[in-house]
């Protein structure tokens, strides 16, 4: 059906408010694809945990892409990988946000120049929202860039039309 | 006034209403963009390989039907080891009657083959002296395990 899915031209006071009202329910609740390809999952792990406790975010780890809203590529994407996590995207419901974790992820970090079997950016293979620097990134770092998709999901809009 | 069940029709009613409210709320609303990829069955990354209806080894058949035998029979001993004590000898005669006659068949299932797994014989190749560079390999009926 999706009555509100990009079914508006204007938005008025109503469908403000109600995006206001959604934004606030999915970005309290940006739920994780729990996977990890390399060092950085450690990281992503001890954020996880309780010293860090992405739980206060309402950020937890789910094991299937269907209940999951952000994916976070924690980790050296290789191209063995690559259509995997294409896969496991595609099989993620909408709206769905990708955060690219650490060097390796964000642009081939070390393996840049001679890594043979290294995705240079996993940005080649899926739409990235947040980039978090590092290598590997601080518990704090992703923290900071799983607040900045939880501002980039509070300005959005699911009820007005998308330009095409 | 209401009955106790009462209370239990409208705890039933809430719980439908609950539940199918939500999801119909979530079906109006979500959005609904569908294709091929998205839609794929198996979670994991991996590409669906083959059909999802595959075929057992006729051996495990065997296999089957004797656990499921001794299965019941492990099941049938636990209200027997319960109402042991009221019965006396006579319940004690009668479980060893039940599984002697169980053993003999049993022991039939042994003595017939149908427990050994048999996997298919290695065929050793074997060097045969004085043929120079060429080598001899047994033929099937050759080969002594």
């Amino acid at each position: 059906m999706g009555l509100l899915d990009q079914r508006f031209e204007n938005s008025n006071i109503i469908i403000t408010s109600l995006d206001n009202l959604l934004n606030w329910a999915r970005l309290s609740s940006m739920w994780g694809m729990q996977f990890g390809l390399a060092c950085c999952a450690i990281e992503m792990m001890a954020t996880g945990a309780s010293h860090y406790d992405t739980d206060r975010f309402g950020i937890f780890f789910r094991g299937t892409p269907r209940q999951s809203d952000v994916m976070i590529v924690a980790g050296t994407v290789t191209l063995k990988m690559a259509s995997r996590i294409k896969t496991l995207y595609d099989q993620m419901s909408e709206p769905r946000y990708v955060l690219s974790m650490g060097s390796c992820a964000n642009c081939g970090g070390p393996y840049w120049e001679h890594g043979y079997h290294v995705l240079k950016g996993v940005d080649r293979v899926i739409p990235v929202d947040v980039y978090v620097p590092g290598c590997p990134p601080r518990p704090e770092a992703l923290l900071e860039g799983l607040m900045k998709l939880q501002e980039k999901i509070r300005n959005e809009s699911l009820a007005k039309k998308k330009p095409a | 006034m209401l009955t106790e069940f009462g209370r239990v029709l409208i705890f039933l009613i809430v719980g439908v209403v609950f539940v199918a409210g939500g999801l119909i709320f979530a079906w109006l609303i979500r959005p609904h963009r569908p294709y091929p990829s998205k839609l794929t069955t198996y979670e994991c990354g991996e590409s669906p390989v083959g059909d999802t209806r595959i075929r057992f080894n006729i051996r495990f058949y065997v296999v089957a039907l004797i656990f499921l035998i001794f299965d019941v029979e492990v099941v049938f001993l636990f209200p027997w080891a319960t109402v042991y004590k009221q019965l006396g000898w006579f319940a004690f005669w009668e479980m060893i009657v039940f599984l002697a006659i169980l053993f003999v068949g049993y022991a039939y299932v042994w003595r017939n083959g149908d427990l050994d797994w048999d996997k298919p014989a290695p065929k050793i190749p074997r060097y045969e002296r004085g043929v120079g560079v060429r080598e001899q390999y047994l033929t099937e009926e050759e080969v002594v395990v």
